[in-house]
C-alpha cells in the first residue's frame, strides 16, 4: 500500500480539521479527494507530505513515517495555487528543483515540453499567466519517479485542452504504477479520470469507494427523458403517473430500483414513443447527497 | 553539497536580478573612495601609512553598513517564502532545512564578499598609487575584508532568525532595523552613558571590556583596530581597544556567525507552512 490512513485525527486548538480518517491507496491508483473548502483536503494532504504533525491515529507514506527521507524521495507535490520567485525562469526554477531531487539539470527543457511549456521557458515566472505556472507546477510533480504525487486542485487555471493533456499525463503515470491522490473541484473531470472518490465534510470521511459504488449506496433517483411523437405528449404524460411536461418532453423521475420496470411501461406505450433518453445521477448530486448527509 | 550549490545559485540569480549585487558593490565602492579621499587630510603627522588610516575609516564604514546590507539581504529570506507561498513545496524535496539556509547564506556571503572586495580593493588601490608606502597596510585591508565578512555572515544569520520569526517581510523588515539600531547605534550610546556615570568604576574597567566583546559590531571594531597600526589614528573605543586582547576579539567574530545559524536553524525549524 503506497498511501494509508489509519484514524487520522488532527485538531487545531478546540477545532477538529480531521476526526478519525482512514483510507489507502494503492500503487497505480487515482483518487480524487473530493469536500467543500474548510473539509480539510488541504490540511490532509499537509500531514502526508510530512509538512504539519498529527495528532492521533498512522499515517503510513511508501511504509514510513510522513516527511522522513525515504518518504520525501519518493512523493512529488503540487500545491493550491503553486508559486515560484518571479525572478527566476521556468528553466531555472525546474533546474533547481532537478537538483534539490538529485537529478540531472538538463533534462529541464525535456520536462517542460511535456507540460508544453517549452516557448516558455526561458522568460521569468513573474511574467506567466497562472495556467503558466501550474504547467511548471506540474513539471516539478513529474521529476524524478515519484511513487506517490499528492495534488492539490492540480487543473485550476488550466484550459479544458490542458486539463485533458494534464490527465493523459496522470493516466501515463498511474500505468507506470504511480498512486496518485488529487483534489479537485471540477467534479466532472473527476468522474471520468479516477478510480476511485474520498469525500471529506467537516473533517470526516464520508464517502469512498468507485463512483458506481457510490452511486448505488446514495439510491438518488434516475432522471428518464422521454419524447413522444408530435402531438402526442398529453397521452405520454397521461400514460405514465408520476410524470410531468417539460416542453415537448416528458419527465420522469424514477429510484434507481425502478428504472427497469418504469423504462417496460415507457416501450408498452409503443408507437407515440420517438426516443428515452437515462439520466443518472451526477457526481455533484452524489456529491452533495454525502457531504449534505454530514449537517452541513 | 550539490543542492546547496543549486540553491545558492538559484539565490544568487535572483539577487543579480534584483539588482542587489549591482547595489552592494556600487554602495561599497562610493562610500569606500569617498572615506579615503576625505580621511586623506590629517594623515601626514600620524606616523602611520596611508593604508592603514583608510583601514580605520573603513573599520567604522563597515560597522555601519555591513550590518544593514546583510540585514536587507536576509529579513525576506523565509518570510518572503512564506508570503509567497513557495515554502511549503521546497520543504516537501529531500532537502533539510539547514541546506536551506546555506544554500541562501552562501549566496548571500558571495555577493557581500564581492561588494566589499570591490570597494576596499578600490579603497586600497588608490592609497598606493598616492602613496607607495601604503603597501605596508595591505595585512590590515585583508583582515578588514575578511573580518568585515565575518561580520556580515553573523548579520545574515540574525536576519534569517528574524524573519523565520516574524514570517511577514513587512515584519521582519522593521524586527530587522530594530536590530541594527540596537546593535550598531543604542548599544554603544547606551555603554558610552554608563561608563560616563561610572566614572572610571568597576564597570568601566572590568564589565566594560566584555560588553564590548559581546556586540559583533563592537567586537569587529576592537579587533580591527587593535590588529593594525591604526590605534593611533582611530578615535571612539580606541582606548577600549588597548585593554582588550586581540584574540579575545577575534574568538567574538569567528562564534558570532556560528550563533547566529544557530539561532536561524532553530527558529526556522519552528515555521510550520
Amino acid at each position: 500500500m503506497t498511501l494509508k490512513l489509519t484514524s487520522l485525527t488532527k485538531r487545531y486548538g478546540a477545532a477538529t480539521a480531521l476526526s478519525g480518517v482512514s483510507f489507502s491507496v494503492s500503487a497505480g491508483e487515482r483518487v480524487a479527494l473530493l469536500g467543500h473548502n474548510g473539509a480539510g483536503k488541504s490540511t490532509l494532504m499537509k500531514i502526508v507530505l510530512g509538512l504539519i504533525p498529527f495528532d492521533g491515529g498512522e499515517v503510513s507514506v511508501l511504509g514510513v513515517t510522513p516527511g522522513s527521507a525515504v518518504a520525501r524521495t519518493g512523493v512529488a507535490y503540487l500545491p493550491e495555487n503553486v508559486a515560484f520567485h518571479p525572478a527566476l525562469t521556468g528553466e531555472e526554477q525546474i533546474r533547481l528543483f532537478l537538483s534539490l531531487r538529485g537529478e540531472n539539470p538538463g533534462q529541464a527543457r525535456a520536462l517542460l515540453e511535456r507540460v508544453g511549456l517549452h516557448e516558455a521557458a526561458g522568460r521569468r515566472i513573474g511574467s506567466y499567466s497562472k495556467g503558466m505556472r501550474q504547467r511548471v507546477g506540474l513539471a516539478q510533480a513529474l521529476i524524478g519517479h515519484p511513487r506517490l504525487l499528492v495534488l492539490d486542485e492540480p487543473t485550476s487555471g488550466l484550459d479544458p485542452v490542458s486539463r485533458r493533456d494534464f490527465y493523459a499525463l496522470l493516466d501515463g503515470l498511474a500505468a507506470e504504477g504511480a498512486a496518485i491522490l488529487l483534489s479537485s473541484h471540477a467534479l466532472t473531470e473527476v468522474e471520468a479520470r479516477t478510480d476511485r472518490i474520498v469525500i471529506l465534510s467537516g473533517g470526516h470521511l464520508v464517502a469512498t469507494g468507485a463512483l458506481e459504488t457510490l452511486r448505488r449506496q446514495a439510491g438518488l433517483p434516475v432522471v428518464l427523458l422521454v419524447t413522444p411523437v408530435s402531438g402526442q405528449a398529453m397521452a405520454v404524460a397521461a400514460g405514465l403517473p408520476g410524470s410531468r411536461i417539460a416542453g415537448d418532453k416528458v419527465v420522469l423521475t424514477v429510484p434507481p430500483d425502478d428504472k427497469l420496470s418504469e423504462l417496460a411501461r415507457i416501450t408498452a406505450l409503443g408507437t407515440i414513443i420517438a426516443d428515452v433518453d437515462l439520466v443518472p445521477p451526477s457526481l455533484e448530486d452524489i456529491y452533495s447527497h454525502f457531504s449534505r448527509r454530514d449537517g452541513q | 553539497m550539490t543542492r546547496i550549490l543549486a540553491l545558492s545559485l538559484a539565490e544568487f540569480r535572483i539577487g543579480l536580478r534584483n539588482r542587489w549585487l549591482a547595489i552592494a558593490v556600487g554602495l561599497m565602492v562610493l562610500f569606500s573612495l569617498v572615506l579615503s579621499a576625505a580621511g586623506s587630510g590629517a594623515t601626514g603627522t600620524l606616523g602611520a601609512d596611508r593604508l592603514s588610516v583608510t583601514v580605520a575609516s573603513l573599520t567604522s564604514l563597515s560597522v555601519y553598513l555591513v550590518p544593514l546590507m546583510a540585514l536587507l539581504m536576509s529579513f525576506d529570506a523565509i518570510a518572503g517564502e512564506v508570503e509567497r507561498g513557495t515554502l511549503p513545496l521546497i520543504l516537501t524535496y529531500p532537502v533539510a532545512r539547514a541546506q536551506i539556509l546555506a544554500g541562501k547564506a552562501l549566496a548571500h556571503l558571495v555577493i557581500l564578499t564581492l561588494a566589499l572586495t570591490a570597494g576596499y580593493g578600490a579603497a586600497g588601490l588608490v592609497a598606493i598609487l598616492v602613496d607607495p608606502q601604503a603597501a605596508q597596510g595591505l595585512p590590515a585591508l585583508v583582515r578588514l575584508i575578511l573580518s568585515s565578512v565575518a561580520l556580515g555572515a553573523t548579520f545574515l544569520g540574525l536576519g534569517y532568525a528574524l524573519s523565520a520569526l516574524s514570517r511577514r517581510p513587512s515584519g521582519a523588515a522593521g524586527l530587522a532595523v530594530g536590530l541594527w539600531l540596537v546593535a550598531v547605534v543604542l548599544y554603544d550610546l547606551a555603554l558610552l552613558a554608563v561608563v560616563v556615570a561610572d566614572n572610571g568604576g568597576t564597570f568601566t574597567t572590568q564589565v566594560f571590556p566584555l560588553t564590548l566583546l559581546g556586540n559583533p559590531a563592537d567586537a569587529f571594531r576592537l579587533y580591527n583596530l587593535a590588529a593594525s597600526q591604526a590605534t593611533a589614528a582611530a578615535a571612539g573605543v580606541a582606548a577600549a581597544a588597548q585593554s582588550v586582547p586581540v584574540w579575545q576579539s577575534l574568538t567574538s567574530i569567528l562564534i558570532w556567525p556560528a550563533l547566529a545559524f544557530g539561532a536561524a536553524l532553530l527558529t526556522f525549524r519552528k515555521v510550520v507552512p
